[in-house]
């Protein structure tokens, strides 16, 4: 019996869109609860985030921390897995940047830093996303259980590290000192700025670039290759994975170890490209965003971008609202964000049959 | 059109379903008379149990309507379905394992919000359905640990609970034994007695000949043809299902075997549970033979191709395959199994065999994926794969020939060739195959027995197991008789015939033989 048929464009334009409309539908009645027009808050949050140069650029730079976390989630979702870890892998792929940048910015020219600093951002996520990935595929531990916990135990590790080994002497606030310029990851408003193309100054750098490299990278990886194959068959019916000889402890090895690793990107833009030095709670939540962006995003590269410039829009949009409005406090604009999270993400599929079936009905008639 | 004087129990008028591009059901029209046994039949994919499922309820139908006691009904929902008298016995059991009969009965009509003054009541309703049908039960039974044959029963019961008068039973022969299902017909004939409508779903002939009043035969998603079962015979129903004539038979020569390719000695599995699922199981396959494993499902056939295939690594015992030796100590996963030319059809396509959600050509790799004809140094190569895929489809008559198509959307038949072309292609040494044309219409399962013959003729060793005795005994050159993991009987063809078999399949063999030893020995 065939399956009804869907236009394409209702699963990845339609649906999403009427989600993040009903989350502004409500929000609209937050922020007409506490006495603001919501049309004037729209205005200015659209504003923010995408109506000068500078607005664009911050936007992009969360939405670069997105698109990694967005990545990893959708990498291990492929293959049927749900790595919630993404908050702890970034934590610490942002220890291995540090670690990198501290050890080599005063003998090193940017040249060997940078290479060095990515694949220490990369190992470090995959090493800590290995031990939950050890212990789903051998041990037979749920790896959602311990990818949670393990967000933690970054957590009161980084602490650890960075009051107790890290730390600036002589200073009071948790923070490695500043890096030499040289890890730094160039700004892309200092990039184009020569070609006398100014896009103001923001954030925004490097690891942009690298973010949509990887998107690239993964989709390659997922549709192209034998290991996607692997992974995705794994993903859809692990009795065929092991019908068809596919050593699923292995694959779920290495896809956790992937998805970490494009999880420790995020260190790459904030500890090389923004922060400079190494300091706590950076990730300020990006990596639970990520399983969101993934969601939205269809765990397809194309959607996640998509999905993680909206998410940027809300920070850097949200941000701007804030100081616009002064009864809107910060926390109106998290609340906001977790409108968009909980219709796109938990609630995602609350119209889908109903909206399907229109068009099969439709199809149908 | 309605007529108020006839007494039909349930009437369907131009009842339409469509699924995306496939109509499902069209214009269906079927009046059912009280009190009687109407059999459905059709082949897989014919539309009966999409039909069933608007009668019940779990579709709504796209036009037409339903007429129960020639009062029209609208069934949106089980509940509505219910509520018109309408029960259902499903092909696979709905019932919670680890509860006790009654628990299971009342499970959804508890009346109430303490347990004990519903489950008091059912038992009582319940003793007195037992008796007036003749379901004899322990109703503190756990249902898990009864016989299928029991546990179906509670199915009935379940639905006579809630006050069915027409029961629909959906291929309720399918995990039964012979001797169940004789007894199934018995309980059926006694409902009828009672006043009860029957419906039966299947596809056996034998089973409508055997127990009903009326036959209505579906073919592709339409209702062809109305007869009186007792002036139709075997040939017009199956003549009316296919649309053709049908060889029942295939035409098949003598097997002339060879050596022997693979021999397996003792092998034994215990699942996570600790359950013994394989028992001493000993069998030597040779080339140019084809052996079929017959048994009621569930027998330890399954876990048998999955041993011998690689998927799961047996507890003791040892393989002989060609040159190597595998066992406990030395096992080989499914992908070195191949890598040694061994080929498995699974038994079930949807989770093992393809992966649903692929687009033919990457389905028609799996387990292949690996190899160097389908890929680069980092990608693999799709054009060859799909290239390869169409051939194949042009050389199997796989439809639609569309290697970009969802393996979900192609129709059992076609999904089936996919996997058996996958496997055969490869040209394996030895081939196993599990339920080749489960869910798979005659026209198609006429070509992939002939295509399995061919196989045998040209030298592979094959195994068969199927749970279609109808099968087995047309492919086979020799049987091999499974009972709860163990190896309970072994004949050669000629030797075989459907009652042997059936008494070997409900380990009834030796024990019929004593008895009759028995009474051999008392009359002398």
């Amino acid at each position: 019996m065939s399956q009804p048929k869907v236009p394409v464009w209702v699963n990845v334009a339609l649906i999403p869109f009427i989600n993040i409309m009903l989350a502004f539908l409500v929000s609209g009645l937050v922020i007409l609860a506490i006495g603001e027009d919501p049309i004037e808050a729209a205005g200015y949050l659209i504003y923010g985030a995408f109506g000068y140069d500078e607005g664009i650029g911050y936007t992009l730079y969360y939405a670069t921390n997105f698109i990694f976390t967005g990545l990893a989630v959708s990498v291990a979702f492929k293959a049927g897995l749900f790595n919630i870890g993404g908050e702890g892998q970034a934590y610490i792929g942002g220890l291995g940047v540090g670690l990198v940048c501290l050890a080599l910015d005063k003998t090193m020219p940017f040249y060997v830093i940078a290479p060095l600093a990515i694949i220490g951002a990369g190992v470090f996520g995959a090493a800590w996303a290995y031990i939950p990935a050890y212990l789903q595929a051998r041990r037979g531990s749920h790896i959602v259980i311990t990818t949670i916990m393990f967000n933690f135990i970054a957590s009161s590790l980084m602490v650890y590290l960075i009051v107790n080994w890290l730390k600036e002497d002589g200073r009071m606030a948790p923070n490695s000192r500043t890096f030499e310029e040289s890890a730094w990851l160039p700004y892309l408003h200092d990039f184009f700025l020569p070609l006398g193309i100014d896009i103001g100054s923001s954030p925004l750098n490097f690891a942009f670039v690298i973010a949509l490299v990887c998107c690239v990278l993964v989709w390659g990886l997922i549709w192209h290759t034998r290991w996607g194959y692997q992974l995705r068959t794994l993903g859809t019916s692990a009795t065929a994975a092991s019908y068809a000889g596919i050593d699923t402890a292995k694959v779920t090895i290495w896809v956790m170890l992937i998805s970490g690793g494009l999880a420790g990107f995020v260190g790459i833009n904030e500890i090389m490209g923004v922060n400079h030095s190494l300091l706590l709670n950076f990730t300020a939540g990006y990596g639970f965003a990520g399983i969101a962006v993934s969601l939205m995003g269809r765990n397809h590269p194309i959607g996640i971008v998509l999905a993680a410039i909206l998410f940027g829009a809300l920070y850097q949009g949200g941000a701007e609202l804030a100081f616009e409005l002064p009864n809107i406090t910060p926390e109106i604009v998290v609340v906001i964000q977790g409108l968009v999270i909980l219709f796109s993400g938990a609630l995602e599929h609350m119209f889908k049959d109903r909206i399907e079936g229109f068009f099969i009905r439709r199809a149908v008639a | 059109m309605t007529n108020n004087a006839t007494p039909y129990a349930i009437e369907l008028r131009d009842i339409s379903k469509r699924f995306g591009a496939v109509q499902a059901n069209k214009d269906i029209c079927l009046q059912v008379e009280a009190g009687t046994i109407h059999g459905i039949i059709g082949e897989n994919g014919a539309g009966k149990s999409t039909l069933m499922s608007i009668i019940y309820g779990f579709y709504e139908a796209d036009t037409g309507y339903i007429e129960v006691d020639s009062k029209r009904v609208d069934i949106r929902t089980s509940q509505d379905a219910i509520d018109s008298g309408i029960g259902m016995v499903h092909q696979h059991f709905m019932l919670v394992e680890n509860f006790t009969v009654l628990e299971n009965v009342v499970l959804g009509a508890e009346g109430g919000a303490l347990l004990k003054q519903g489950m008091d009541a059912a038992r009582v309703e319940l003793q007195r359905l037992a008796q007036e049908y003749s379901l004899d039960i322990d109703v503190d039974a756990i249902v898990e640990e009864l016989p299928v044959g029991l546990q179906q029963r509670v199915e009935i019961l379940k639905a006579l609970y809630r006050g069915a008068r027409i029961l629909i039973l959906d291929e309720p022969t399918g995990v039964l034994t012979p001797q169940e299902a004789d007894h199934l017909f018995r309980i059926l004939k006694a409902l009828k007695e009672q006043g009860v409508t029957v419906l039966l779903i299947t596809h056996k002939l034998r089973e409508i000949l055997a127990s009903t009043d009326n036959v209505s035969v579906m073919r592709q998603g339409e209702m062809v043809a109305h007869r009186e079962t007792a002036k139709t015979d075997k040939e017009e129903l199956a003549e009316l299902m296919v649309g053709k004539k049908v060889r029942l038979q295939v035409s098949k020569e003598v097997a002339a075997p060879t050596e022997t390719v693979l021999s397996a000695k003792n092998l034994c599995f215990v699942d996570g549970q600790g359950v013994e699922r394989l028992k001493n199981v000993s069998l030597d396959l040779r080339a140019g033979e084809i052996v079929g494993i017959a048994g009621v499902s569930g027998n330890g056939q399954s876990e048998l191709l999955n041993v011998l295939s690689g998927i799961t690594p047996m507890t003791s015992g040892e393989i002989q395959f060609g040159d190597t030796l595998i066992n406990a100590k030395a096992p080989k996963n499914a992908a070195q199994m191949r890598d040694l030319k061994m080929a498995h059809v699974p038994e079930d396509r949807h989770k093992m065999g393809l992966v649903t959600g692929f687009e033919a050509y990457e389905a028609a790799v799996l387990g292949y994926h690996n190899s160097d004809a389908y890929n680069g140094k980092v990608l693999m190569n799709r054009k060859v794969m799909v290239d390869e895929c169409s051939r194949r489809m042009a050389g199997w008559d796989v439809r639609p020939p569309n290697p970009h198509l969802k393996t979900a959307n192609f129709s059992g038949g076609n999904q089936q060739k996919i996997v058996i072309a996958r496997e055969v292609e490869q040209n394996p040494d030895v081939l196993l195959i599990g339920q080749p044309t489960r869910g798979v219409d005659i026209g198609a399962i006429e070509n992939i027995h002939e295509q399995i013959v061919k196989l045998c003729v040209a030298g592979k060793a094959i195994l068969l197991v199927s749970v279609e005795l109808d099968e087995i005994m047309a492919l086979s050159d020799r049987i091999i008789v499974m009972f709860d993991g163990a190896i309970v009987g072994e004949l050669d063809i000629k030797d075989a015939d459907e009652r042997t078999l059936g008494l070997m399949m409900a380990n009834a063999y030796n024990e019929e033989l004593s008895e009759q030893a028995l009474q051999e020995g008392e009359s002398a």
